[in-house]
């Protein structure tokens, strides 16, 4: 096992990385020319890497459980965790930008599947730019949930264009996303949620989910609970602006 | 200026790593280089699809024979020229009109018929590539920041050239180069591929004007920037079939309803072209009834000199098959295409190497065309035709080429040059790990190692 001796950036009771030790620039530049392997398509993800209990050999020709729920800029993971117990049939990704982040998401997990026998297996995390490659990751319609939750704001115009959720990549969100998938955001800035909000109703393709749904529906308690940037709001007394829409298919 | 400003930063943004921190010297003396070798421009061909005139852009000059007529089209107006570099020039299905489009981020939609400029865009940013749907009511070009702008141009009136029109966004490809543009054969798709190795196949739909956001699939397939498109069609399949190239030295046939790669063909290698960096695929060309695609290859002259000319593939659209037929040399100088170009209805293809803007060179732009005749009949030969016997002849040659025959340009320094600008506008760059390391020194959030 890892926790050898003198690895001091874990916790020796419980196994789990310590997040000081893991330290990371609060951004990073999606618009630049990436270093870190991208899958050329979705059927060159393999599986076996991020499954190993589920998929333990690389080819899943005869396997058609796929990746369900994507959560875009997952930070340090802590919705990943709660939706893997939550949902355990289900297979879940976190993407981050920052390799820092990614490393200890991954050390969390790979703890957790140690101290929990069994648990955990469905949950992976990848370093990668999703707004560049979200589709060499997941064929069309292959998603059911994605969320984005508290993504760097950008207030300047001229960096809007580097926000996360905007027109042109809600068509490519809309692509993955098969009809009836939602798409969960949620951000402790106004301007940002308002911007978000805007995008979304604005698109042809997505479409507002009524308040009793979002009242039901058990994940939307998450969004601020789960996430430690929603923790942190929560502690500040902040206020938080989420927005939650269907996929809809045009010709229905 | 504020612009240009925006764009140098974009510039740099992608091609800065993901390290933000302050770049040595070192490398920002590279990327200066590069940056100025990218603004060697090919030539660039297009050809009427009815055969009645033929259009050769070098640097920033549209140069137009009319072949119907047999006489060289003169642009009158200065004000009507581009400013600089053209980087895409094309034909209307319906040989209506020509869209120039270029560096000087303006987009000229030209009648054939009167050769007036009938409208000028203007981009935010340098355009790539064009497209005209097929039933010529929308111009849409795509610019280097990975958007893709859509014209309408209903109203259009012969009576009142040289009116500007503004472009609407269509979609766009987060922050990237796109290389190419094309309609499917029935107008349906619009297909657009890029540096980043995709091709997206969107949607296109009845009113346009307010976006195309159905993504029909991507093509995803290729391990480096795609650099050109082309469909494959016939009566049995009018649908077709997508051809692309790539800096990867593939050919890859596609069905875009699905995005499946149905066949790739490794034009690098079967053109025997075995060296270390593979040579990119540069332009494609289709024949009208599908069966045959021209392939132009990058490669480096000093080291192979003997192999000129195109590679050509025959297509069988109901295997969904590319097999390679034979390398074409072409006699005479070191020919390697910049561009190729072929009309719907007669045999001819339609070949030019040229360049602008040659660094260190006494002639700093030429263009030379050499045609392919013999093409569609399987039983008689291919033939590059000798100048004597081009369409147009003499008069032509001097028109497009500026000069019946071209002197003092060295065709494989030129190639050499246009293949090292086009690896720094597509390839990625590449840093070694000791200078990614060497970068990472000032970062404050590597302690875990220590």
């Amino acid at each position: 096992m890892m926790s050898g001796k003198g690895n001091i950036s874990k916790n020796k009771s419980t196994g789990l990385p310590r997040k000081r030790f893991y330290r990371a620039r609060a951004h990073s530049n999606p618009l630049s020319d990436s270093h870190f392997p991208v899958p050329l398509s979705p059927q060159h993800v393999d599986y076996s890497i991020h499954f190993p209990q589920i998929f333990p050999s690389s080819d899943r020709s005869g396997d058609a459980r796929r990746i369900e729920f994507a959560d875009i800029g997952c930070g340090f993971g802590g919705l990943l965790i709660s939706l893997s117990t939550l949902f355990p049939e289900k297979l879940m990704i976190g993407m981050e930008i920052r390799d820092k982040v990614t490393e200890y998401v991954k050390e969390r997990i790979l703890g957790l599947r140690t101290t929990n026998p069994g648990q955990y297996q469905n949950v992976s995390v990848v370093r990668t730019n999703s707004m560049k490659y979200i589709p060499n990751y997941f064929e069309k319609s292959q998603l059911s949930k994605m969320f984005f939750l508290f993504p760097d704001p950008h207030f300047k115009e001229k960096n809007h264009r580097r926000r996360v959720i905007s027109p042109f990549l809600l068509d490519e969100y809309a692509y993955v996303l098969g009809a009836g998938g939602i798409i969960y955001t949620i951000t402790d800035v106004e301007e940002l949620g308002e911007w978000m909000k805007t995008c979304l109703e604005n698109h042809p393709l997505f479409e507002a989910i009524t308040d009793e749904e979002i009242e039901s529906d058990p994940v939307v308690k998450l969004l601020e609970a789960a996430t430690e940037e929603g923790q942190k709001v929560a502690r500040n007394g902040g206020q938080t602006f989420q927005a939650v829409f269907r996929r809809i298919s045009l010709s229905a | 200026m504020e612009e240009t400003q925006m764009e140098e930063e974009c510039k740099e943004e992608i091609n800065g790593t993901q390290i933000e921190e302050k770049e040595s010297d070192e490398i920002q003396m590279e990327e200066r280089d590069s940056n100025s070798q990218t603004e060697v421009a090919p030539a660039l061909i297009a050809v009427h699809p009815f055969d009645q005139s033929v259009a050769v852009a070098v640097g920033s000059e549209l140069r137009i024979f009319n072949l119907a007529k047999n006489c060289s089209v003169s642009i009158e107006s200065t004000e009507m020229l581009h400013k600089d570099a053209i980087r895409a020039v094309r034909f209307s299905d319906k040989g209506k009109l020509l869209v120039s489009a270029g560096d000087d981020k303006l987009v000229k939609i030209w009648s054939t018929e009167t050769w007036q400029c009938l409208c000028t865009v203007n981009s935010e940013k340098r355009v790539s590539a064009v497209a005209i749907s097929k039933d010529e009511q929308y111009v849409c070009f795509a610019d280097k920041f990975g958007v893709v702008w859509i014209v309408d141009l209903v109203g259009l009136a012969e009576n009142q050239p040289g009116s500007n029109k503004k472009a609407a966004e269509l979609f766009g490809h987060y922050c990237s180069i796109i290389t190419s543009l094309e309609f499917s054969p029935n107008g349906s798709f619009i297909v657009s591929a890029d540096r980043d190795f995709k091709i997206r196949v969107s949607v296109f739909p009845r009113s346009p004007l307010k976006g195309v956001h159905e993504i029909q699939s991507f093509c995803l397939g290729h391990s480096e920037f795609v650099s050109c498109l082309t469909f494959v069609h016939n009566s049995d399949f009018p649908q077709g079939f997508l051809v692309s190239g790539s800096g990867d030295s593939t050919v890859c046939l596609w069905d875009v309803t699905s995005g499946l790669a149905l066949c790739t063909s490794e034009v690098g290698k079967e053109a025997n072209l075995s060296e270390e960096a593979h040579p990119a695929v540069i332009d494609l060309c289709a024949t009208g009834d599908g069966s045959l695609v021209a392939v132009a290859i990058q490669r480096q002259v000093s080291k192979v000199p003997w192999l000129q000319g195109i590679l050509l593939l025959s297509c069988d659209l109901s295997a969904g098959k590319l097999s390679t037929l034979k390398v074409i040399p072409v006699p005479g100088e070191t020919f390697i295409p910049t561009r190729l170009g072929m009309a719907l209805s007669k045999n001819l293809l339609w070949m030019v190497t040229g360049a602008s803007n040659l660094p260190g060179s006494k002639a700093t732009s030429f263009a030379r065309i050499r045609i392919l005749s013999g093409f569609n009949e399987s039983d008689t030969e291919t033939r590059v035709l000798e100048d004597q016997e081009i369409p147009g002849g003499e008069k032509l040659l001097e028109k497009l080429q500026g000069s019946v025959s071209v002197q003092g340009a060295d065709f494989s320094a030129a190639a050499d040059t246009l293949n090292a600008a086009m690896s720094s506008l597509l390839r990625k760059k590449q840093y070694s790990n000791e200078k990614r390391e060497f970068r990472k020194k000032t970062r404050n959030d590597k302690k875990y190692n220590q």
